[in-house]
């Protein structure tokens, strides 16, 4: 199984890769959009603006390679903390001209700050929160007890129009859909990589699992 | 619910950590990497490595040292020291950080917070902070290792920092920092109580019970400490476990 790890100049990926490493799976960097015909599955990290993320997707052609990859050649996706946010429709974050607020689309919904989505705590919420798979989660979550702690670090939400589509919340003065699925598409808004056994074996799940 | 998190911290100088560390099972025991690996095994929260004798010329050999630290860390690792551009934090998030922190040049120029939160976002900018008492419920910010006096209130720059996009403060109290006294707790609930970002509660821990006020009293939403864990005479678990009986909610492994 091939992991392609996409690297469109964004920061730090080498903890992404290492934890995939430990687990003897193959992870590459995959830095370039023609290059995801030679990886099995797709881990999209992000992180800081979701607007500068998007524009940097866009401007090496990254949001159809990867339509390509997930819509015709059903190869599973996971996208992580800003990745996450990337699957979204739209987002209000860094929304002026020069910076396009639209992402890929690939769960309809939106991405909002933490409150306008009704929690009135510390923003960025930092620091490691219980996770509640909802019944409907399925294998990603497979062998994570309810409530395990995962490391977060953001201040805006992606919240998705098909309430179905979230397979996880926490509570950070408001319940926050914090994991998504649709189809082969996965997100997280926690950092997997950073989250110690439990992120090993969510990132292993989602590696391993034969997703329909 | 989100957990209050414990934060060794590694103070590193010519690349060994100084103040000692004191693991039994550690090759080298004043190897930050080493350090890492045991934190990382005993359950630490996060890591903060700071090079407190950063100069221009060691550069290269600090990064290549926060890179080999990183490599042990699965959880989240805060670098600073010496950092003073946009490119210094880019260069050490590409070595292996998740957050960045500024020190003495975000007070010579709070505007660097701002550009470096809106080019690498608010979660990876840390501004550390450190203070002494100079009159009752009076705190003054001091730079240089706390021995250059600005003649800023603490209480007011830490707003003006996280109007700025800081994602935390990391808030050291200089009259405590080694004292095993305690922290300061009007200062640290003073700045807790005034920004909307988290704060990181650091200087002066000598007892589990100082962790524990840390977070009551003084409304920090993390612990800092470093000579009680590395000279080993309280283990990570140990620590959580004392938390978690005063209440407080711990991620507990």
């Amino acid at each position: 199984m091939r992991i392609g790890i996409v690297d469109y100049g964004i920061g730090n990926l080498g903890s992404l890769r290492r934890a995939l490493t430990l687990m003897r799976f193959d992870a590459q960097f995959v830095t370039e959009p023609a290059a995801l015909d030679s990886v099995d599955r797709i881990i999209l990290p992000g992180v800081g603006n979701f607007a500068d993320c998007a524009a940097s997707l866009r401007l090496a052609g990254w949001d159809e390679g990867l339509r390509q990859a997930v819509s015709e050649n059903g190869k599973p996706l996971l996208g992580i903390c800003v990745g996450m946010q990337l699957l979204a429709s739209h987002s209000t974050e860094g929304n002026d001209a020069d910076r396009s607020p639209h992402g890929l689309g690939f769960i309809p919904g939106h991405v909002r700050h933490l409150r306008q989505e009704g929690s009135a705590e510390r923003a960025p919420h930092v620091g490691w929160n219980s996770v509640e798979p909802s019944p409907s989660a399925g294998a990603i979550f497979a062998g994570i007890p309810e409530g395990t702690d995962f490391y977060f670090v953001h201040s805006y939400v992606f919240r998705p129009d098909d309430a179905t589509h979230v397979v996880a919340q926490t509570r950070y003065g408001a319940p926050l859909p914090v994991a998504v699925r649709r189809g082969r598409v996965f997100g997280t808004q926690f950092h997997p990589e950073k989250s110690s056994r439990a992120g090993m074996r969510l990132l292993r799940n989602f590696a391993e699992t034969p997703w329909d | 619910m989100l957990k209050t998190r414990i934060i060794p911290c590694l103070d590193v100088a010519d690349g060994r950590v100084v103040k000692g560390v004191n693991f039994v099972d550690l090759v080298d025991a004043g190897d930050p990497v080493e350090s890492a690996r045991a934190y990382d095994a005993a359950g630490a929260d996060e890591l903060c490595f700071l090079d407190i004798h950063a100069t221009h010329e060691n550069r290269g050999t600090m990064y290549d040292l926060a890179t080999r630290t990183a490599e042990q860390c699965f959880m989240p690792l805060t670098i600073g020291g010496g950092v003073r551009t946009v490119d210094d934090v880019r260069a050490l998030l590409l070595a292996g950080a998740d957050k960045v922190s500024f020190n003495s040049s975000a007070v010579a120029d709070p505007d660097v917070v701002a550009r470096a939160a809106d080019r690498f976002g608010s979660q990876c900018i840390v501004v550390a902070i450190d203070a002494k008492t100079v009159a009752p419920g009076k705190w003054e910010i001091f730079t240089h290792g706390g021995r250059k006096p600005t003649g800023i209130d603490a209480v007011e720059f830490a707003g003006t920092v996280a109007a700025k996009g800081a994602g935390e403060i990391l808030l050291t109290s200089m009259d405590r920092d080694g004292t095993r006294a305690g922290f300061n707790l009007p200062l640290t609930r003073a700045i807790a109580d005034a920004v909307p970002i988290p704060v990181i509660a650091s200087g002066g821990v000598g007892t589990l019970d100082h962790l524990v006020e840390g977070v009551t009293e003084g409304h920090a939403s993390a612990v800092l400490a470093a000579s009680i864990f590395h000279f080993g005479d309280y283990a990570i678990a140990e620590a959580k476990a004392h938390m978690a009986k005063a209440g407080i909610p711990m991620r507990l492994s």
